[in-house]
């Protein structure tokens, strides 16, 4: 089914030279040196940077999306085959056969990212600067945000597998410490943690994967790897797109590593709202993309990447069901989303540019929202308990406004952005055929009613109903740094989707770098007027229950799936009996091993010569006598040796 | 050993008066050996060992060796032999060994090792050529001493230069070590009287008693009412103060005891 | 007749006196001539072999250990004299202070 799609694309790609970029694109390496610097001059400055510290903060990544979009109106310039332009900066690893330059490469795939993160990312930092104002570290704060844009553009700017790994664990790094950033905070401590162990294993998948790469292909650059891959056999490509999955799921928050999203929460909102919505859980969604030559050629991976995709999306509604805390509910739903993505990347270049799309539309209104539920939060001093919320509508109306926009937008009300990206990867999942296609349809389907479902219970809880906070707390709308961007993300989340699907404009823009689906399902389509239906059932039935009645402001006890979605889906006990206890067993063991086996031999050779020792110096007894006796002995030793010797 | 019981009888009386010197100054110096080990007080011991020496020389004599058997009666029993008895008598004779073996198995194996040693020297011994002995030489009996001299001083004189030296350097130990260096001045006549007449006892002490069968220096005066006076037997012989050896002995014949023989 | 058999048997049986004299007896003169005993078992072995190869070197050698042997007696007993002013005691038991 992908067949011909492959055939029509392989020859393109092939036939894309790698031109070296020139003009105004030959600066590329502001794009990481903007940040970097930043970030250098923020954590290297100490105190004395703490009242302009902001400023720099939020000017490295406006300064650096105003290159990204010099260097897009440059890209536009060329001609569609000539887009893919690359630039070495130096030489980074000499030796031997491994030879990796340091090198980026901008086509229609990495502006896309650039553009989404160095744009979000302005806003939710200008953002950043009202919602930390309280905070005396706020300096440092935006020294790492900065470091944490470094590495991403990194990662989707680089050239080669080794500089994506490069940025993938710096920004790995930079959500440990952003999701620690108050340290003392021991549930932090422990999220940030956590957060970086799952990665990690995530990162054991890309980290075997690039070695694989480096031991068939001899190369770990993108044209590199990608001109051979067709070369090797179907179990290599297989296991180096297993590898790739592995570590994806790791990034994005999917089953199976999907246990650190929910507590990331516990850093700061603006935090949450750029690395675990817009950017960093979508780099997953990128490696898959970039890798489509790998993907292309097994199926096995690719079906594999869509079943973590579909699985991933109901297990993120399910649990965003039943949460009480608004960002909790925000991550389960961005969790969700993007097994969205994945499902869509499953599917071959038929999904490809629908995963992407849906991203960068996911990455607006997504990041609205979180922005929006920082606002709320803000405001309630800190309280992020919906039950504690209620009729905040009526006292904070821009933040509502804009949530609202976002609201809509991600349960898929047309003509909002969500309706235009997510209908065609349900209709790709459908036109996969076969058994396969009709589950991860059916998948999507239902998951596009529970997320309307637990949307709208998240929107009743928050901003309709009566007031459930009492006298202490006295919220009023945010200041005008906070909420400027969520307005403009508002603006997005209506704009962003209609912009990328009609008239095919993503399409045609990125078919060049991921290829096109072979089919094309146009606007109206039957799976997406059945999602539309279920997307009414879904506000129907929330609103039934919590747009009509009282709201509680003690959580009820619920339904046995109600108590498993709060437990995360059991997520949590998986790991600790999978993982943690088999660990924390075999450490003990080696401990008593040490302990005992090893120790115990070395003090038992110790003891054995101090024991000896000790019986031997007795013969020493002082007695002349004796000492003669033993002389005496020995002679008589002597002459019976002679004579044996002799006889 | 067969052929020994011929020659016995059918041998010289040379051979017959070797024969018999040897067997009984064998078993003679044997006996005092183990007479040696074995007796009580050290001088008995000594006196032991003064007759295995003399055995000893009257076998150089037998084997061809006079020069060596009168300086083993000069030098080894009447020099070194009575050097043996001067210093028992400054370490003391009353000295006793107690009988009980302070060591455990000390006895047991000394026994074992003393006859461990017997077998296989023993085995040694017959296992060694022993040839028949040549006749004695003329060369042997006249002129043994110079034919000793000229070993002596051509082919062993170096050991018989290093042996001289050794010999000055033991008499010099010697005197290094019996040295008692005098450390405060010594006492004059006008110290000691001034001494004894603080002391409370101006008048000299009272000499040994003098009895009708004992007037050894070591018989202790008697006091008027009957009982002896210790101040009258010097503490060397008596040992009181320095504790060793047994108490002084109740004189015989004093008017407590009944006569008996020393 | 005599044979120096005999007489080397005598040296054996003597020495062995001797060693076990050593091992015995407690007070340190008594123990000295023990081994002096032990000496003159192995001159009269020295003589008997002497007289055995019809050769004088064996009594030279026997001349010499009476020498040494003396040597020895005068220091061994100067030291035992000086230990005896110091402690009191001629018991070889007592001067154990070198056990463990």
């Amino acid at each position: 089914m992908t067949g011909s799609a492959h055939a029509a694309r392989v020859p393109e790609l092939a036939a894309i030279p790698s031109l070296h970029a020139t003009g105004i694109q030959d600066a590329a390496w502001l794009l990481l040196a903007l940040p970097l610097a930043g970030a250098v001059i923020l954590l290297l400055g100490g105190k004395r940077a703490n009242r302009w510290g902001h400023l720099v903060g939020v000017a490295m990544p406006v300064l650096a999306f105003a290159y990204a979009v010099a260097a897009y109106v440059q890209m536009l310039g060329y001609p569609a085959a000539q887009r893919s332009r690359f630039l070495i900066m130096f030489q980074w690893i000499n030796v031997g056969r491994f030879q990796i330059p340091l090198g980026l490469q901008l086509d229609q795939l990495s502006i896309c990212f650039v553009l989404l993160i160095t744009g979000v990312g302005s806003l939710i930092h200008i953002f950043a600067v009202g919602y930390m104002s309280n905070d005396p570290e706020r300096r440092r704060f935006f020294g790492y945000m900065n470091l944490f844009l470094a590495a991403m553009l990194l990662l989707v700017l680089a050239n080669n597998y080794l500089g994506l790994y490069a940025g993938w664990e710096g920004v790995g790094l930079a959500s440990y410490l952003l999701i620690g950033f108050w340290q003392y905070k021991p549930a932090a401590a422990v999220a940030a943690k956590k957060a970086f162990i799952a990665n990690r294993v995530g990162d054991v998948g890309l980290s075997l994967a690039i070695m694989l790469m480096f031991q068939q292909f001899g190369s770990v650059t993108f044209t590199g790897v990608f001109g051979s891959v067709h070369s090797a056999s179907h179990g290599v490509v297989l296991a180096i797109g297993l590898l790739l999955l592995l570590g994806a799921c790791g990034k994005s928050a999917q089953v199976p590593l999907q246990s650190w999203l929910l507590d990331a929460m516990e850093g700061p909102t603006p935090v949450s709202a750029l690395i675990h919505a817009a950017t960093m859980v979508t780099a997953g969604v990128y490696l898959i993309v970039r890798s489509a030559p790998i993907f292309d050629l097994s199926a096995g991976a690719r079906i594999a990447v869509a079943i973590v995709g579909a699985v991933t999306l109901m297990f993120g509604a399910i649990i965003g069901c039943a949460k009480d805390d608004i960002k909790k509910v925000l991550a389960g739903s961005t969790m969700s989303q993007i097994g969205y993505m994945m499902l869509a990347a499953g599917l071959g270049p038929a999904g490809y540019v629908f995963a992407i799309a849906h991203l960068l539309a996911h990455g607006f209104f997504k990041a609205g929202m979180f922005l929006g539920a920082g606002s709320v939060k803000h405001e309630m001093d800190d309280e992020v308990d919906m039950r504690r919320f209620g009729g905040l509508a009526r006292v904070m109306p821009i933040t509502a406004v804009t949530f609202g926009l976002g609201y809509l937008a991600i349960i898929g009300v047309p003509p909002l952005s969500g309706f235009f990206t997510k209908d065609p990867i349900i209709d790709a999942a459908f036109a996969k055929g076969g058994t396969s296609g009709a589950l991860l349809g059916t998948a999507a389907l239902i998951g596009a009613g529970v997320t309307a479902f637990y949307m709208t219970r998240l929107m009743f809880m928050t901003f309709a109903g009566e007031r459930r906070w009492d006298d202490k707390v006295h919220p009023h709308e945010a200041p005008p740094v906070m909420t400027g961007p969520m307005i403009v993300l508002a603006i997005g989340s209506v704009c962003a989707g209609g912009f990328l699907i009609l008239s095919n404009r993503l399409l045609n823009f990125l078919g060049p770098v991921t290829g096109v689906p072979p089919t094309s399902h146009g606007i109206w389509t039957p799976a997406g007027i059945a999602a539309l239906g279920l997307v009414v059932v879904g506000i129907g039935i929330a609103w039934l229950l919590f747009g009509r009645r009282e709201v509680p402001v003690v959580a009820p006890a619920g339904s046995p799936v109600t108590v498993a979605a709060r437990k995360d889906l059991y997520g949590d006990a998986v790991n600790e009996s999978l993982l943690m206890r088999p660990g924390q067993w075999l450490t003990r063991l080696s401990v008593y091993f040490d302990n005992r086996g090893v120790d115990g031999l070395v003090n038992t050779v110790a003891a054995t010569f101090g024991g000896s020792s000790g019986r031997l110096r007795r013969v020493q007894s002082g007695f002349v006598r004796s000492y003669a006796l033993s002389m005496l002995v020995g002679a008589v030793l002597l002459v019976g040796a002679f004579l044996l010797v002799r006889l | 050993m067969t052929g020994t019981h011929s020659l016995i009888l059918a041998g010289s009386a040379a051979e017959t008066t070797r024969l018999l010197a040897y067997w009984v100054l064998a078993i003679a110096s044997v006996g005092a050996a183990i007479g040696l080990v074995l007796a009580r007080k050290a001088v008995h011991c000594a006196l032991m060992l003064a007759v295995v020496m003399l055995s000893l020389a009257v076998f150089y004599g037998m084997e061809g060796a006079p020069f060596l058997a009168f300086v083993q009666v000069i030098v080894y029993t009447g020099a070194v032999l009575m050097l043996f008895l001067f210093v028992l008598m400054i370490v003391g004779i009353s000295a006793a060994d107690s009988i009980i073996e302070t060591i455990r198995g000390q006895r047991m194996w000394a026994a074992l090792s003393g006859i461990a040693m017997l077998v296989l020297l023993s085995l040694v011994v017959g296992h060694a050529v022993i040839g028949p002995t040549t006749k004695s030489s003329p060369k042997f009996g006249d002129s043994n001493v110079s034919a000793l001299a000229n070993l002596i001083f051509t082919k062993y004189l170096y050991p018989f230069e290093i042996t001289s030296a050794l010999l000055i350097t033991a008499a010099v130990g010697a005197m290094v070590l019996a040295h008692r260096e005098r450390i405060r001045p010594k006492a004059t006549q006008r110290d000691l009287m001034t001494a004894r007449v603080a002391g409370g006892r101006p008048a000299p002490l009272p000499g040994p008693g003098t009895y009708a069968r004992h007037n050894g220096v070591h018989m202790p005066a008697l006091l008027p009412d009957g009982s002896q006076s210790e101040l009258s037997v010097s503490e060397v012989i008596s040992g009181v103060q320095s504790g060793r050896g047994d108490a002084p002995a109740l004189p015989p014949g004093s008017s407590t005891s009944a006569e008996g023989d020393e | 007749m005599v044979s120096p058999a005999h007489f080397i048997t005598l040296s054996v049986i003597l020495f062995v006196i001797g060693a076990v004299g050593v091992l015995v007896r407690r007070n340190a003169i008594v123990i000295f001539m023990c081994v002096e005993l032990m000496l003159n078992a192995a001159n009269l072995a020295f003589v008997t072999f002497a007289r055995m190869h019809n050769a004088l070197d064996g009594q030279v050698i026997a001349f010499f250990v009476m020498v040494v042997a003396a040597a020895e007696v005068v220091v061994g007993l100067a030291i035992l004299t000086s230990i005896f002013r110091a402690r009191r005691s001629s018991s070889v038991d007592d001067a154990n202070l070198m056990k463990y």
